[in-house]
């Protein structure tokens, strides 16, 4: 068993809080894993991707290789094109679909989504919208690991775990608030893969 | 023992403090940023009162941390590749010194730049120093190599290299930790002179160093970090490097490569094992994260040897590698996904909105339309980003501190006035004395530290500069008629064009300070305040 994600947003997006509930629950298996995450100058507003590998297994590197990746999970849906190189023929595209926009040449975000649609398997979802309906504004990355939960090898349970620990400090509100918009986005992807 | 989860960066950090270390010594720099700072925010150095503030540059981070190792202690210093230029001086002749405490000197390298100016390979300056390099292949080699790197200095009283990636620096995994060692008391060195290199001593002091080689060579034998596997199939042997290893092993599932394998973590290249497999083997592929230092010295200047890496074009000159090259290099199919669709656009780095850095430009952009584009040189930080459009403002970035001296050289040349822009970082690190010899001559160069209070592009780091620079500009003498602090906000935007038009008219050196926190620390400080 092994399971390859790239992790792709934009700078300041917080990925790396998605990467981090990954490898509470990675860690809790038992799994060997890997994470090569992004730091320094792109971290300003920058194309960002993290490369993230577990699995029963010893991992040999912390980069995937091309083709390689089983999952794409994007914050941003232009970024999750940008690593399509990266996946696997049968891999999955699960992508925010609320665009980032910080350049003056952003493509138009109708054309940006018949790209995703070109993929056999993706799941395309406004996480950011779907936080808000559930009024958790500001979990949209949980929304997000969760829509990709189902194709992730690891026991939802895992995942849940791992939130408690990562925002256990903040307060049950917070806690609540993040569980809630992790089962929003695996309601999503079982209703929609 | 503990298993924990760290960064390349924070094994080597855990790996020096349970290695015993008295303290550790750097300057801010990706991608090795994050050694010092997981020193500082743990208990357990806090509680050994480990030494772990900022140093003002690497210079001055090598050389306390060579003070320390003088009197007894276990030190590290720690930079980027491009940090170790600016402490090479210290760095070099701390091998001719050679240490008393256990000293290891920590270059992280970036090939691929993705965060530098350019991707030197800091094993070219460890050899070039005659001392012993070591280069981790993961997080748990990474941890060891800091752990015992310290003994091993001590050994044989030389400063130990450990060199490292960006992709490991960077990279998280899980890595067991060791027995804490206790620390060195204080204690002189034996030979009251061995830090005296004037040049009757550093000549024997050299000679000793040279006589240590075969040493080093012998150790590099027998060292853990260096492993032969045999392999069946001799058309072809693996020198795998540090992350090179990995790349290799990728491309098998199984783990199994039917080609002999010298997997190597530590230098200089073990002799035997080299010879070994390069009698063995048909052809050698050498693997390498950076440039093709082993590979060139294997390859010879005749090329004789039949030797295949980056030089011959089996993997590409420059740049990261990655399991795609090292599997194209072996002739293995190589799988790709989808091509990148045209429609996506590049997403560089910009200025974060409301970053101070934005409103200097706009003034100085508009204080320089009298005089025309192309004078403008800048300095390693945030405001580089100020090169890309819409501002195009500045029209260098070269080193820490170039910026004063480059105006200075252009003014020189007849370019007046010639403008530079630095931050309050940088501006300490490496612009103080260039400031000094635009003073000497009074050159009409008009200099803006832009000062953000913290040393903003590794992540908001404290400036030994804040609340100093205009005493400092002013000690340094510049006329304080001349040194003008501003606020860069929108409101005083006319002001601030003002004041840097009076001052690019002035035929002397000036200094403007705009001030205005980092809107990054600005945040994260209200955040912790929130918390509270």
């Amino acid at each position: 068993m092994k399971t390859d994600i790239i992790l792709a947003g934009v700078g300041g997006q917080g990925i790396i809080s998605i990467a981090a509930t990954i490898s509470m629950a990675a860690l809790k298996n038992n799994f060997y894993f890997k994470q090569a995450e992004v730091h320094g100058m792109s971290q300003r507003g920058g194309a960002v991707q993290s490369h993230f590998r577990f699995s029963d297994k010893e991992i040999a590197s912390d980069l995937i290789p091309m083709g390689g990746a089983d999952i794409i999970l994007s914050v941003e849906p232009m970024e999750s094109l940008r690593y399509l190189p990266f996946l696997h023929a049968d891999g999955w595209l699960v992508t925010n679909t609320s665009p980032y926009i910080n350049i003056p040449n952003y493509p138009e975000p109708a054309d940006i989504l018949k790209e995703i649609k070109k993929l056999p398997r993706h799941i395309a979802l406004d996480a950011d919208k779907i936080a808000e309906e559930i009024g958790s504004q500001r979990s949209s990355n949980m929304v997000m690991l969760g829509a990709a939960s189902p194709f992730l090898q690891i026991p939802f349970e895992s995942l849940e775990d791992g939130i408690c620990k990562m925002f256990g400090g903040k307060g049950d509100d917070i806690v609540a608030s993040n569980l809630k918009a992790l089962h929003a986005g695996k309601k999503f992807s079982d209703a929609n893969r | 023992m503990q298993k924990l989860l760290l960064l390349g960066d924070e094994a080597i950090a855990q790996g020096a403090i349970d290695g015993g270390m008295s303290g550790i010594y750097a300057y801010p720099g990706t991608p090795s940023t994050e050694i010092t700072e997981y020193v500082q925010h743990s208990k357990q150095a806090r509680e050994k009162k480990i030494h772990s503030q900022w140093a003002t540059n690497e210079k001055t981070a090598m050389e306390s941390a060579l003070g320390m190792s003088y009197a007894g202690k276990r030190a590290m210093a720690c930079m980027k590749h491009v940090g170790l230029n600016v402490a090479a001086d210290a760095f070099i002749n701390s091998a001719i010194t050679g240490v008393n405490g256990g000293l290891i000197v920590v270059s992280a390298d970036d090939p691929s730049m993705h965060s530098s100016q350019n991707e030197q390979d800091s094993r070219v300056l460890g050899k070039f120093a005659l001392i012993p390099i070591l280069e981790p292949s993961s997080q748990q080699e990474a941890y060891d190599m800091a752990y015992h790197g310290f003994e091993f200095s001590e050994k044989y009283k030389v400063p130990v290299l450990l060199r490292i990636a960006t992709r490991l620096a960077h990279s998280r995994a899980g890595v067991e930790t060791k027995e804490l060692k206790p620390e060195n008391k204080i204690s002189l060195p034996s030979n009251p002179t061995q830090f005296v290199l004037l040049p009757s001593i550093a000549r024997k002091q050299y000679k000793d160093l040279l006589n240590k080689q075969a040493a080093f060579d012998e150790e590099s034998e027998k060292s853990l970090y260096n492993r032969y596997f045999e392999g069946s199939d001799k058309s072809l042997g693996i020198i795998a490097c540090g992350l090179g290893y990995n790349y290799l092993i990728e491309n098998y599932p199984d783990r199994k490569v039917s080609y002999p394998v010298l997997k190597v973590g530590q230098y200089p290249l073990p002799r035997k094992q080299v010879e070994k497999i390069c009698s063995e083997c048909k052809e050698v592929l050498v693997l390498e994260d950076g440039y093709p230092v082993m590979e060139e010295l294997l390859k010879g200047f005749l090329g004789k040897e039949k030797i295949k890496g980056r030089l011959d074009g089996s993997i590409p000159r420059d740049g990261e590698l990655n399991p795609n090259h090292v599997g194209a290099a072996l002739g293995l199919k190589q799988t790709y996904g989808k091509d990148i669709p045209e429609i996506v656009k590049n997403r560089p780095p910009s200025m974060c909105s409301g970053c101070s850095h934005i409103d200097v430009y706009l003034a100085l952009n508009e204080a320089l339309k009298e005089y025309g584009t192309g004078r403008v040189f800048s300095d390693i930080g945030c405001y580089t980003l100020g090169a890309y459009p819409p501002y195009n403002s500045i029209n260098s970035c070269v080193d820490m501190g170039a910026s004063v001296t480059m105006a200075k050289g252009a003014a020189d040349a007849g370019l007046i006035p010639s403008v530079c822009v630095i931050g309050d970082s940088t501006f300490t690190h490496g612009g103080m004395t260039g400031l000094l010899d635009a003073v000497r001559e009074n050159s009409p160069i008009t200099v803006i530290i832009s000062d953000n209070f913290t040393t903003a592009m590794t992540g908001g780091q404290d400036s030994p500069g804040t609340n100093k620079l205009d005493k400092i500009v002013i000690g340094l003498g510049v006329v304080p008629a001349h040194v003008r602090i501003i606020n860069p906000l929108k409101k005083f935007h006319e002001k601030n064009v003002k004041i840097l038009k009076e001052e690019l008219a002035y035929n002397g050196v000036s200094v403007v300070i705009p001030q205005r926190e980092c809107i990054q620390t600005l945040i994260r400080k209200k955040r912790e305040k929130n918390k509270k």
